[in-house]
């Protein structure tokens, strides 16, 4: 009986705090999506995402932002898998390594893959040193996935990186000791093990994803739209904040979507680590 | 040969991540104010960088709200785990789908509705606003962290401790906190980042005169940015990573690995 | 860890000590200004603060759609800001916006009258606006990379140059182009003429290597596109860099655009915004600025000030304004106005 009564006010602090500073606001957010100029209440804003320049966007965004969390998790898993192999003194240290990039800003990171990308960049440079052909994906998707797969990879490998880490080693030894080879450790062990890491490196890698417009604008050179473009731009350009609030509640249907996947992946019932 | 292997990997991800860090501390020695042209070797713009005051304000501004924001967000977030690992179902869904809010709003909602929400309050804008929103985006991630890492903790150890005659809170501080460290120290690191890089929500939160280093970057994209900030993101660049190295050379404390992984 | 937060923890609170003590008013008050990022000299704020005794609290946006929202929420008490044309005239129909007493800007005298004859097109009366910087926007190429020299609009539709163009990535930016080509005014809100250009831009996508707003000048710098559109005031700077590059206002006539120096509504502090602006209208100081950022001033008796003979007479920071036939200033279309060209660009962008 205690327990519960320090359980809810332990919680009661963030409970508060996103009361205020994410629920009310979210409300806002809902009361301009549901209202036109003049205040009165439609669903136009909403039901906008069915033209065919907002269900574009939409749909170049998801398939964008899935291909780039996909790379993601690829890359992230055998590396966050090295990492939490190696000798426990470095272990930390090699990780902030990769979360280091991260602290100069993202702009100019982003900027700087510009230079590197360019006709004339830095790889072109190189490449024609080697008498390779030359790299010319600046202004497609795929430089778009490139960055996005850059920027967001960090929170991939994170996640994934502190459930293997703390994944006990016994387990894996006793898993050997009776015979398993190592694919089987993996599948059977590993793997399992590591999904909720998985989970929260997904969420986090797909969502930035999902809604960036920068990225889009600087190495997409500005000819794909995806929705977070849109959006930007109706809050920043058009000044429209009706439509954009409709469109970014169309956007929170992914929230619903991703608690389902989570409620899948996780029948126990163990509550999910989104 | 595997382990080769592994070496090699390690290093091109390594490159991947880095080249474009590479690319910048480059600019930083640029003669040339154009990103495009090399027009030779300079320290000039190291030199400029300290004789600019609203560089150096925007600089302090940051750091400042990135600490705040961050060890603020570590303790109600960490916190909060707790409470949320120990809800029922229901309940748990609820926060997490909460905590996902900030994170699948666009930026720029999350920064209009703050800026909404404080305008109806009637909050001066100013500091105190930028770091409340940071603190507010900030939470998730900690939470993030912490849960996985929650959810493989032992309860018995816990449990065993109490039953040993230990004090709640002694025994959550000598046996659960040093579990959960990893978890909370990849939270607060990353609430930090965050911090540290946003841009949309601190516009629209800010007050006059409340600059940021983001806010000062990406008011100089349309004339062009300025060499000074390639000079600044090398110099926070190389001191973080000479404070790792310090921190690293230290002894290692005790939530380190006790098993030594490796075959 | 432990370390590392208290380590942090005592860097905040220096900091917080420090910045609490250096941010006392000036003896004679403050004055709030919100202008553009890097569109001033640092000094010249300097200068005022010391002369004047008044505190400067300075601020700066990205966009005049970026600072809109903010000055109309009333989210910060601002005195002075800087918005373009058509914006001022958007800020003047919404009340946002005082009538200057131009008895206590004497130095606005000194900007020359062609310009306030300009801004009559959003500020009838010229009631409410001082300008301070203007240019146009034109086609700057790459000589070595274009087979002749370029006098159109029609450029920027040649298949030659595939991949080589940089367009505006702004809608109104965009659409002048393709009306001017077209002979309308970038003004229109005629359905045919919008539809018009719509099909011509989508026509020249293809074409395009990327839609830019600030990277034109590194891109065309560092010679990644043969053609750019862009404007003036950054063509001085990028010739400046790169001797390739010329700047020309094509024959079917361009946007002429004015930023000016406007007093908001609610302004606490009316008296030093004056003194703000008069101080910058000074001959020297208005120098100043334009050697700063390179965008050219409207002020006379400043340009007659410079030294360099070259740039005092150039055609590209000071055009004779009359040699060229429809030249326009973007105006203010309306709510329904901007959602008609807003809603048309999606449909280019979404191509």
């Amino acid at each position: 009986m205690k327990n519960k009564k320090l359980n809810s006010l332990m919680a009661s602090p963030y409970l508060i705090w996103s009361i205020a500073f994410i629920i009310i606001p979210l409300l806002m957010v809902f009361y301009y999506g549901l209202t036109d100029k003049d205040g009165s209440f439609t669903f136009e804003n909403i039901t906008a995402i069915t033209t065919p320049e907002h269900m574009k966007a939409l749909g170049i965004a998801l398939l964008l932002s899935l291909i780039s969390t996909v790379i993601c998790l690829l890359l992230a898993y055998p590396l966050a898998m090295i990492l939490a192999n190696m000798n426990g003194n470095k272990d930390r240290f090699i990780v902030l390594i990769f979360i280091l990039p991260m602290w100069m800003n993202f702009l100019l990171r982003t900027l700087a893959w510009q230079t590197l990308l360019e006709r004339s960049g830095v790889i072109n440079q190189v490449l024609e040193f080697l008498h390779l052909p030359a790299l010319e994906i600046i202004n497609t998707p795929y430089a778009i996935i490139l960055g996005m797969v850059y920027n967001f990879l960090p929170f991939m490998i994170l996640p994934i990186y502190n459930v293997l880490n703390k994944i006990d080693r016994n387990v894996i030894n006793a898993a050997k000791d009776l015979g398993a080879n190592n694919v089987r450790t993996f599948l059977s062990i590993t793997l399992p093990l590591s999904v909720p890491g998985i989970i929260s490196g997904i969420t986090m890698v797909f969502v930035p994803a999902l809604t960036t417009f920068i990225i889009s604008n600087l190495l997409g050179g500005s000819k794909i739209l995806l929705i977070g473009n849109v959006i930007e731009q109706e809050f920043l350009q058009t000044s429209n904040w009706h439509l954009g609030s409709g469109l970014s509640m169309v956007l929170m249907l992914f929230i619903i979507i991703s608690m389902i996947i989570t409620a899948i992946f996780d029948k126990d019932g163990e509550g999910s680590a989104l | 040969m595997t382990n080769i292997l592994r070496k090699i990997y390690v290093a091109l991800i390594f490159v991947f991540l880095y080249a474009p860090i590479v690319t910048l501390m480059v600019l930083s020695f640029n003669e040339s104010k154009s990103r495009a042209k090399w027009g030779g070797f300079t320290f000039k713009w190291y030199i400029e960088l300290f004789q600019n005051e609203a560089i150096m304000q925007a600089l302090l501004n940051t750091l400042m709200l990135a600490i705040l924001s961050s060890v603020i967000a570590t303790i109600i977030g960490t916190i909060a785990s707790l409470a949320i690992n120990k809800m029922n179902r229901a309940g748990k869904t609820i926060m997490m789908g909460i905590t996902n809010i900030p994170m699948l709003n666009a930026e720029i909602v999350t920064g209009i509705s703050l800026m909404l929400l404080f305008i109806t309050v009637g909050i001066r804008f100013g500091f105190m606003t930028i770091l409340l929103s940071h603190i507010t985006f900030n939470i998730p991630y900690v939470i993030l962290s912490v849960m996985p890492r929650l959810k493989q903790l032992n309860p018995s150890t816990y449990e065993a401790a109490l039953d040993l005659g230990a004090p709640p809170l002694k025994a959550f501080f000598k046996v659960v906190l040093p579990d959960l460290a990893p978890g909370i120290f990849s939270g607060f690191l990353m609430a930090f980042t965050m911090s540290l890089d946003d841009f949309i929500i601190t516009h629209f939160t800010k007050g006059p005169g409340v600059d940021t280093l983001s806010t000062k970057i990406y008011s100089e994209v349309r004339k062009g940015i300025k060499p000074e900030m390639y000079a600044l993101s090398t110099l926070i660049f190389v001191s973080v990573l000479i404070l790792l190295l310090l921190i690293n050379r230290t002894p290692k404390d005790k939530t380190k690995k006790e098993i030594s992984g490796g075959k | 860890m432990k370390k590392i937060v208290s380590l942090l923890l005592s860097v905040a609170i220096c900091a917080m000590v420090l910045s609490a003590c250096g941010s006392s008013g000036g003896e004679n008050g403050v004055v709030y200004v919100y202008n553009w990022g890097e569109y001033i000299d640092p000094e010249t704020i300097e200068m005022f603060e010391e002369e004047t005794g008044i505190d400067v609290i300075y601020e700066e946006y990205e966009t005049n759609e970026i600072m809109y929202p903010k000055i109309e929420a009333g989210a910060a008490n601002y005195d002075v800001v800087c918005p373009s044309d058509y914006m001022i005239q958007k800020m003047i129909e919404n009340d946002l916006l005082q009538e200057l007493n131009w008895d206590n800007i004497p130095n606005a005298s000194n900007i020359g009258d062609q310009y306030y004859e300009q801004s009559e097109q959003f500020d009838p009366g010229n009631k409410y606006s001082v300008p301070y910087c203007w240019g146009t926007v034109g086609i700057l190429y790459n000589k070595t990379m274009v087979d002749e020299p370029i006098t159109s609009w029609s450029v920027l539709w040649d298949e030659k140059y595939e991949n080589n163009i940089l367009m505006q990535d702004s809608v109104r930016d965009a659409f002048m182009v393709a009306l001017k080509l077209n002979g309308h005014s970038m003004n229109t809100l005629d359905e045919t003429e919008l539809q018009e250009a719509k099909d011509l831009l989508i026509e020249q996508k293809p074409l395009v290597q990327a839609y830019v707003v600030d990277q034109v000048r590194d891109k065309m710098i560092g010679g990644e596109a043969a053609i750019g559109v862009i404007y003036s005031g950054e063509a001085i700077y990028t010739q400046r860099e790169n001797p390739d590059l010329v700047y020309v206002i094509p024959d079917e006539g361009t946007n002429v655009w004015i930023d000016s120096w406007c007093i908001l509504k609610d302004a606490e502090n009316v008296e030093n915004a004056e003194k703000f602006i008069d101080f910058m209208c000074r001959p020297e100081i208005a120098l100043m600025n334009f050697e700063y950022i390179t965008y050219s001033t409207p002020n006379d008796a400043a340009k007659e000030l410079i030294e360099d003979e070259d740039i005092r007479n150039s055609d590209i920071a000071f055009p004779d304004l009359s040699q060229y036939n429809n030249l326009e200033t973007f105006q203010y279309l309306g709510d329904k106005g901007d959602e008609v060209y807003n809603n048309l660009w999606k449909e280019i962008k979404a191509e």
